[in-house]
Order: structure tokens, then C-alpha cells, then sequence
């Protein structure tokens, strides 16, 4: 026990010696417009040249990437004001800028003068279609009702979306499917549904002939970005955050951000380029290439791994004894390490964040405990299926208290051990990939960018190093197990008599 | 000298020892006979102290090493004969030196040829790992040896063979060996006193000669013409 404390200790040291340069931490969300604007954000810092930009992108969703910025991880993120007020302060009737900035001054925070667009929802059709139909507003859709629709599970489930909208129009349409955002645009294309709901800043609206059906009764709230920051960013670097004022605010109108979007979505060029490219500069005008990436990716995802697992032996090894050694203790210990397995993965990561903020430390956190289970399980099952007379045995032999159980039972319960080892670091490859959802790095950071952008090539990219590294995991392991278990405890052909 | 003073033990409310008692003098050898389930291997474990008595006690010189073997041998699979055989020795200390010694001087008068020790015991015969476990209950040199059925696992020949290594030791070490068997003819070998069980109780303690010229219970002959060859059979060997 007193191993596994030392270990979690390093990992907390780890974590608080951080670089001591003047440095603002850029967060954003993990879909692509989040990214952009987060790097222009990030180019901006630098330009300026007061602090020096740390990007920590492709937080996942709201919770983790608002729980990185309350906590103090990041200092400045893109955020919308619908989302401020719905999500984040949980009072959907404050709407104004205002009154949203002052409900955030008690914990510290500010927001940015709104940059210029909405990122709202909206419902879009065929421009032709709309001209045929006399479709102008969504209130003329009351008038259709022989028309199908498309719409995000999202969108389709939420008060603030179909749900709501279907009341407060009075609308009713002849199909209503559910379908992933991403295939919404091929439904809408290939004629199978006539109306789908969009964000007013889609990459695709920039490069389609679609027509935005007008909100002429005010329903969808209103989502303008926003720079959401803290306080103490904008009062120790006020160049930095009048420079963000006066070169963001009102500037970026809701076309330009969807060209912005469509640069990155369609073209595949990287998100750094599409910032340049609205800030004026020539940017490097690379596509994206991840490839440069793998090696560093690689190198942060082993690590990720090799210190959980680590961790995760020191810990589980001495719990599983333990276990093993008293009955009752066991039970309680099985029901909370199996409690730790139940939590979603990603639920998992993101309560790490008001204990350890963002990035490797959580991460690693996270990823240990989730690999507690079949290590522990595995060495109570080994220890306790020990033949009984064996045990017995080593009583009246001398040899007793760590004796018996370097000498004795760990090595006749090394099959059983290993094999929990094995499944952990096997489970713990794949559950790493999560770990970029909090900043973690590692394969994942590829497949959330590569699902931001709807890049199968980007996700792949991630997702078959992580497989790769699992299968060498588990060859590295068979191999180990020649190591560790005895020679002669080894499966062998059973001779027959 | 070992006593039990009128030791029972129950297990689970299944009687296992009723109201025994029994002594074994030191430096002399007494068999324990019965069919399973008698009790015998339970009064082992008692001597060992691996269980407590419910009621009654039992005498054993305090810190008494004492040389365990019982059926199938109970060697570890993961060590070789060797490292099995030496481990009470590497508990108590002892250099790989010493222990290699030891196990040589040993190795003959059990009759394990040293090449044998090298082995894993799924590598060796069911002899072979009896009389690796017979090292290991000697290798401190205990004064008490407790063998619980150490043939019972043997085929007929190895039986033979192992039986004369085993009398052989028990008499040129001069031990106080107990001997758990459900064989007559393993008592007859083995014991100068014979304590015969039945469920749980002792029937009747005394020689060979006594248990068979005067059965203090119709048990005692019935038990032990149960195992006896009809002498027409033995006539002509």
C-alpha cells in the first residue's frame, strides 16, 4: 500500500511542476469551428507577444472543457452564449451578454465582446426546393406537411431543438427520421428527405445550394460566440486581451466563419491554416498531415499506458492480496473497484478534472483506476484457487508471512495474475484514446479531431496505431510471461500414459 | 514423546476425533490404522497444530521441528525437486551451499539419484516425488517424522521399494515417526505399536500380535481379515 501511495504522490508532483514561462492556456471544445477559433485565439496571444500561447484543444464537450477553465487548467476558450446561459449557469432566461458577464464575475470569469456570428440551429432545404415550395421561413413549412425531414438524434430529442420547435411552430411533417449529423447532408442530397437541421455555420452551407429557413418566430435561442475567459488572464495581460477585443469582436460574421469551417472540413487544411488565413497571414498553407504526429502520439500514448498500468500493479497487486488474505475485506473491495468499472469511461475522465484539472495527470488518474478491476479480480481469484494442502503445507515447512507469498503463492497464482495484467493493458491501449478528450494526448487527439472533422482517414490514422499498439502490448506480454511464470506452471501438452 | 489426552473435534458438526488419546514415546514408531475417514490424518494435523482440538489437549515438545509427508507428495510445481526439497532449509536460512550438501547426503539414503533433483515434479514418477518430499521432510533433521499414507499413492513394485527406504530410515535415524496407513500389511511393517480407528474413536492399541491374537472388539479381526491374502493364495510364493 504504501508503494501504490508513493506512486499516486509522483503522479500529483508530476502534475504541479509545470513550466513556470508566462503562459496562456487556450482550450477548445472538440468539433472543428471550436478549433479554429481556438487557434486564432492561440495566434493572436502570440502575435502579441505578452504570453506565450499553450493550445490545449479538442476538450470534449462543454462540461470538460468549462470544468478545465472553472478550475483554472485553461485560461480562454470559445464558448456560445445559449450554451453560458442553458448549460453552464442552468438559467436559459438571461440571455444578454451583460447580464451573462455578470453572473460570471462571481466565479472569476469574463466574456469577450460577441465575435460576430450565431452558431445556432436551422432548419435548411435545397435552394431550388425552397423557391418551388415558397419556402421562406420555417412557419412556411406549416403548409407542407407531405414533407420529410432528417434531423441529428441531437437535435431531435432536445426541448431547444425538434422537440420544442415542432410546439411552438405547430409544424408536422409526413416522415421524421433520426440520422447522425454527417449524413444528413447524403439523405438531403440524394433526395430521400426534403428539410434537415444544420448549424448556421456548417462547413457544407458555404459550398451547397442550400436556403436557411428564417426563425421568423424567434424560437432557436441565440448561440453567439463568444471568447469566454478568466478574469485573471484578461487583468495580468492587458495587451493580450485588448488585442483579442479589438481584432475578434464583431469581426467574424457567420459566412466567413462557415468558410473558415469549409476550409478545414473540406479542404482538409489544418486548423492553425484556417486561422492564418482569417487573421490575414499567409499561414504555411499546409493540408493536414498527421503523419509528422504518430511519432510523438506514440510516444505519449505508451507513456499514458505504461505509467497507468504501472500504477495500476502497484495498487491492484497489494489490494488483490489483501483481498485474498481477508474474506470480508474482499467483498467490499470487488464491489468498489467493480463501482469504478461501471462509470463510463469518459463520465470517469471528466471527475477527474475538479480534482486534477486537464491533460496527462487526470488522465493517467482515470486510466489507473479503470484498470484496477481485472487486476485485483484476477489476483484474489489466483491466490484464493490455490490447492489448500499446498498452502497447508508451507506452515509446517517454515516458511511463512512474505516468504510464503514470494516463494509460494504469487508464483503458482502467476498464471492467473498475469493474465489480469494482460486484460488490463490490452483494455487500458483502447481506453486511452479518451484520454484527449481532457487533454491527455495520445492516438486519441487524432480521432476526436478526426471526428470533429468527419475524417474517416484522420480517425483511422488513430485508431489503427492504438489496435497495432494493443497486439504488440499482448506480444510484449506472452513474452514477459516466460519472465514471470515458472517454468514448469506453463501450459505444456499433457502427456498420456 | 507426543500425547493426545482425550481430544475431540468436530467439523461442522461431523465428528472427526471423539474423546481420543493416545502416546507415541519418543525415538519409537506408531502406526495409526483405519479406513478413510477414521480420523487418522486429523490427529496428524493436531500434532502439527494446522487445527486445535475442540476439547482435550495436546502435548508436544513446544517448537518441535517436525518432518511432514503425506500422499502425492505436496511438492510445489513451480520449484524443482531440489528447490522444494530445500526450502524449509532456505527458510531457515541456510546457503545454497549447506543446502546442496545436505540434499546430496540425503539424496541416497531415500534413494533419489541427484540427477533427479534437477527435475520439475510433473518430470518425475510418482516414486520419485514421494521420496523428493521425504527429503524435504527430513532436511532440518526433525526428531519427529509424520508420514500420512506415504505409499498410498504407489503402484505395487514402487510400493515395495519405497517401503524398504522408508524402514531403512526410520531405523538408522532413530526418529519418533507416526505413520497414518490403511493398510495392514504397512502397519505390520511399520509399527511397533499399532493404534486401530473407527469413526472417530480408538478401538484398540497394542502390537501386531496383540491386535491379532486378542481383538479387543469384533471390529479389530474383522479389519483385519479384511485385508488378508486367504493362505491358499500366499501358499506357493
Amino acid at each position: 500500500m504504501a508503494m501504490a501511495g508513493g506512486a499516486l504522490l509522483t503522479l500529483i508532483a508530476c502534475a504541479t511542476a509545470r513550466a513556470q514561462a508566462p503562459t496562456v492556456r487556450v482550450g477548445s471544445k472538440s468539433f472543428t469551428e471550436s478549433y479554429i477559433l481556438a487557434e486564432i485565439v492561440a495566434q493572436l496571444i502570440d502575435e502579441t507577444g505578452e504570453a506565450r500561447a499553450e493550445r490545449r484543444l479538442g476538450l470534449g464537450g462543454t462540461g470538460i472543457v468549462y470544468g478545465a477553465l472553472a478550475s483554472g487548467d485553461i485560461d480562454v476558450y470559445p464558448e456560445y452564449t445559449g450554451t453560458i446561459g442553458r448549460t453552464i449557469l442552468k438559467d436559459a432566461s438571461i440571455t444578454s451578454v451583460e447580464a451573462l458577464r455578470e453572473r460570471l464575475k462571481p466565479r472569476g470569469l469574463t466574456l469577450g465582446t460577441p465575435l460576430g456570428f450565431d452558431n445556432t440551429y436551422a432548419l435548411a432545404v435545397w435552394r431550388e426546393a425552397a423557391s418551388r415550395l415558397g419556402l421562406r421561413t420555417i412557419s412556411d413549412l406549416r403548409r407542407h406537411p407531405e414533407l420529410t425531414a432528417a434531423f441529428d438524434p441531437g437535435f431531435l430529442e432536445r426541448e431547444d431543438g425538434w422537440l420544442g420547435l415542432r410546439r411552438h411552430y405547430g409544424l408536422r411533417l409526413a416522415d421524421v427520421r433520426v440520422m447522425e449529423h454527417a449524413l444528413t447532408y447524403p439523405a438531403l442530397a440524394s433526395g430521400g428527405v426534403d428539410v434537415i437541421d444544420v448549424f448556421s455555420t456548417d462547413g457544407q452551407l458555404a459550398r451547397l445550394d442550400l436556403a436557411l429557413l428564417a426563425d421568423d418566430r424567434r424560437f432557436f435561442p441565440d448561440y453567439a460566440a463568444v471568447l469566454l475567459a478568466r478574469q485573471s488572464m484578461a487583468e495580468r495581460f492587458p495587451r493580450t486581451w485588448a488585442a483579442l477585443e479589438g481584432r475578434l469582436a464583431g469581426r467574424i460574421d457567420t459566412p466567413t466563419m462557415a468558410q473558415l469551417n469549409a476550409l478545414a472540413d473540406l479542404e482538409r487544411r489544418s486548423f492553425a491554416d484556417a486561422a492564418a488565413t482569417f487573421l490575414g497571414q499567409a499561414g504555411s498553407a499546409t493540408t493536414r498531415g498527421p503523419g509528422h504526429e504518430l511519432a510523438k502520439l506514440t510516444g505519449e500514448h505508451l507513456s499514458l499506458v505504461v505509467v497507468s498500468l504501472t500504477v495500476a500493479v502497484l495498487v491492484g497487486l497489494p489490494l488483490g492480496i489483501l483481498a485474498a488474505r481477508r474474506p470480508r475485506f474482499a467483498q467490499l473491495e470487488l464491489i468498489g473497484v467493480g463501482l469504478l468499472q461501471t462509470i463510463p469511461a469518459l463520465a470517469l475522465l471528466a471527475f477527474m478534472i475538479p480534482l486534477f484539472g486537464i491533460g496527462r495527470v487526470p488522465a493517467l488518474v482515470a486510466l489507473c483506476l479503470y484498470a484496477l478491476l481485472p487486476i485485483v479480480r484476477n489476483t484474489l481469484a489466483g491466490l484464493s484457487s490455490l490447492d489448500p494442502r499446498l498452502v497447508e503445507m508451507t506452515t509446517v515447512l517454515g516458511v511463512t508471512g512474505w516468504r510464503r507469498l514470494a516463494w509460494i503463492e504469487l508464483p503458482m497464482a502467476s498464471v492467473t495474475i498475469m493474465a489480469g495484467i494482460k486484460t488490463s493493458a490490452v483494455l487500458t491501449v483502447g481506453t486511452a484514446t479518451l484520454a484527449a478528450f481532457i487533454g491527455g494526448g495520445g492516438y486519441g487527439t487524432l480521432i476526436v479531431t478526426g471526428l470533429a472533422l468527419n475524417d474517416v482517414r484522420t480517425i483511422l490514422m488513430g485508431a489503427i496505431p492504438s489496435a497495432l499498439m494493443a497486439l504488440a502490448i499482448h506480444g510484449g506480454f506472452e513474452a514477459l510471461d516466460r519472465l514471470v511464470v515458472p517454468r514448469a506452471l506453463r501450459p505444456r501438452p499433457t502427456p498420456t500414459d | 514423546m507426543i500425547a493426545l489426552r482425550n481430544v475431540s473435534k468436530t467439523f461442522g458438526g461431523r465428528v472427526a476425533l471423539d474423546d481420543v488419546s493416545l502416546r507415541v514415546e519418543s525415538g519409537t514408531t506408531h502406526v495409526l490404522l483405519g479406513s478413510t475417514g477414521s480420523g487418522k490424518s486429523t490427529i496428524l494435523k493436531l500434532i502439527l497444530g494446522l487445527l486445535r482440538p475442540d476439547s482435550g489437549a495436546v502435548d508436544v515438545e513446544p517448537g518441535a521441528h517436525m518432518g511432514y509427508v503425506v500422499q502425492e507428495g505436496a511438492l510445489y510445481p513451480h520449484l524443482t525437486a531440489a528447490r522444494n526439497a530445500a526450502l524449509p532449509a532456505r527458510a531457515a536460512g541456510w546457503s545454497s551451499e549447506a543446502q546442496r550438501a545436505r540434499l546430496e547426503e540425503l539424496a541416497a539414503l531415500v534413494g533419489l539419484e541427484s540427477p533427479l533433483l534437477s527435475l520439475y515434479p510433473h518430470e518425475l514418477s510418482t516414486g520419485q516425488r514421494q521420496r523428493a518430499s521425504l527429503l524435504r521432510a527430513l532436511i532440518l533433521d526433525p526428531p519427529v517424522l509424520l508420514l500420512d499414507e506415504p505409499l498410498g499413492a504407489l503402484d505395487p513394485i514402487g510400493r515395495a521399494e519405497l517401503q524398504r527406504h522408508l524402514v531403512r530410515v526410520i531405523e538408522e535415524l532413530k526418529k519418533t515417526v507416526i505413520v497414518v496407513t490403511h493398510d495392514v500389511r504397512e502397519a505390520f511393517v511399520f509399527g511397533s505399536t499399532i493404534t486401530l480407528m473407527s469413526r472417530g474413536r480408538v478401538v484398540q492399541q497394542g502390537t501386531f500380535a496383540d491386535l491379532a491374537r486378542r481383538p479387543a472388539h469384533p471390529f479389530v479381526a474383522e479389519f483385519l481379515r479384511a485385508q488378508t491374502p486367504p493362505p491358499e493364495m500366499t501358499r506357493d510364493l
